[in-house]
């Protein structure tokens, strides 16, 4: 507790908070359309990659953001491109590119005398890896990406729904796909500091997945989902602080579990209340 | 007034030939009907119309048609049928085509989305889940964007797929009430043959080539005798 008394004299916490806040409300946005058009598994690749991008930009003396930021984006415009194309076998492909980014990681980092707790930070996220720059990076581009998804929630919902219907009465499709795949590389990259390679991606798959099981129309899900990754996000980052050795990350996913589990057994409640009526 | 023409068109799916050299036109006011078995090439002529697949040959937009005055029913996506939006959600997207660069959808286009709704007889269920509807008003729905969105056209790919013969009966009477009311044209996707001669003025029959391009009647007559055999209509 008296950690928490005193947050004032730990900026790292302050930091951990808003940046783990922002990052898991964006990624819960980006996230809903990606889990409906079924592109789940591209965020996971995303943060392999960005892993692979950190680990190399380490052993070659850069900083990880500048390397992994640009890598991530032209990772996610390929993964968009393979997902959308029938003739590949897309979840395989994925796949592969993931473990190859972070054979690629783990190779470098040991090669050029690295030590494993860089890895095991980029793996599984610190709270205590964030700087005072990557506090405003993160809330630049999580300002964006709130006004860009308000503004351009109508063409959102018809995009995620049916692109091809979107297309043929006379859309440009193009530029949103290119726009939602540049946001979420970014968030993924700044998500990852705190939740590491490994649990990044379920700060894009958890809230809508949630959200889903309760809510019934778009809007509904949207805003479920972003209300709860913060809720999430700000009990997780509690939790650790709360019990000693306890990693933000790892905390902030099984809140999320925990959340899962609560709104399915009330949709399975409410599922059945609701055929009882529909039968009597 | 000719307001698409098409000069052979081909499209191709890795090597295999979907459609080839296929040429027609649609006039404003036409009810055409592409018909054909499963496989030859039918939805893959409306994606080649609507710029949704890569194709050879030439299709011309004339006398200012324009993208944004067609309406679309594709086929339903295996995505869309757990999809959590409501029925309104759904429809409202047919009047994305009037946004232009706007982000927000006026009054009256609401209205406008209301109005198909009604239409399609859709107005009791508007809050309902799309994804609790059964297949027939999933259908429904999705005819009610397309007409939401259609100025001047629509294109249908199987409307009546997987509905019972009362409700086909009805999208049938309210696709043609909107082509002989508002004179609207409609090219339809279609394997009921029986109904397509019967309600089109025009048929377009695939069998990856065309086989038959001309007036329902003339279709009827070459190839009457084939509805005799299968009971008649």
């Amino acid at each position: 507790m008296h950690i928490l008394l005193n947050i004032a004299d730990y900026p790292f916490l302050i930091y951990a908070f808003v940046v783990g806040g922002l990052s898991a409300l964006c990624l819960s946005l980006l996230g809903v359309p990606l889990v409906l058009k079924r592109y789940s598994m591209i965020g996971d690749g995303l943060s392999h990659v960005g892993f692979g991008a950190m680990s190399v930009a380490l052993a070659l003396n850069l900083a990880p953001m500048y390397v992994a930021v640009p890598v991530v984006i032209v990772a996610a415009f390929l993964l968009m491109r393979i997902s959308g194309n029938s003739k590949i076998n897309a979840d395989a492909a994925i796949a592969l590119i993931s473990s190859s980014a972070v054979a690629i990681g783990v190779l470098c980092t040991s090669l050029t005398g690295g030590s494993n707790i860089d890895i095991y930070n980029y793996m599984f996220g610190s709270l205590l890896s964030l700087s005072r720059s990557d506090v405003w990076f993160s809330i630049a581009i999580s300002a964006a990406v709130l006004v860009l998804f308000v503004f351009f929630y109508n063409r959102v919902f018809a995009m995620t729904f049916d692109e091809d219907f979107a297309a043929a009465t006379g859309s440009k499709i193009g530029i949103y796909k290119s726009l939602s795949a540049l946001l979420t590389a970014v968030t993924v990259v700044i998500g990852m500091n705190l939740m590491g390679t490994l649990l990044v991606s379920s700060l894009i798959i958890f809230p809508a997945l949630t959200s889903m099981r309760v809510f019934r129309s778009f809007r509904g899900v949207v805003i479920c989902s972003a209300v709860i990754s913060l809720l999430c996000a700000a009990g997780g980052i509690l939790a650790s602080c709360l019990v000693a050795g306890a990693s933000a990350g790892a905390s902030i996913v099984v809140v999320n579990l925990l959340a899962f589990i609560i709104f399915a057994a009330f949709g399975a409640v409410s599922r059945r209340a609701c055929g009882h009526k529909h039968r009597t | 007034m000719e307001l698409i023409s098409a000069k052979n068109v081909s499209v191709k799916y890795d090597a295999r030939a979907a459609v080839r050299g296929a040429s027609f036109s649609v006039s404003e006011g036409d009810y055409l009907c592409i018909v054909g078995e499963n496989g030859t090439g039918k939805s893959t002529l409306l994606k080649a119309i609507l710029g949704l697949v890569r194709y050879e040959g030439e299709i011309s937009f004339e006398n200012g048609l324009k993208r944004s005055d067609l309406g679309y029913l594709p086929q339903q996506t295996q995505v869309q049928k757990g999809f959590p939006a409501s029925v309104y959600e759904v429809v409202l997207p047919g009047c994305l085509n009037r946004l232009g660069r706007r982000l927000f959808y006026s009054a009256e286009e609401k209205d406008d989305a209301r109005e198909s709704m009604r239409l399609l007889g859709l107005t009791d269920i508007a809050n309902r889940s799309y994804r609790e509807l059964s297949g027939g008003q999933q259908q429904r729905t999705l005819v009610a964007r397309a007409v939401c969105s259609a100025k001047k056209m629509i294109f249908l790919d199987e409307p009546v797929n997987g509905l019972d013969p009362t409700v086909s009966r009805q999208m049938y009477d309210v696709i043609g009430e909107l082509n002989a009311k508002q004179g609207m044209t409609v090219v339809m996707v279609s394997h009921d043959i029986d109904s397509a001669v019967r309600r089109s003025n025009m048929i377009l029959h695939m069998d990856t080539e065309v086989r038959f391009f001309g007036p329902s009647a003339e279709y009827a007559s070459k190839f009457g005798y084939k509805f005799f055999q299968n009971g008649g209509y």
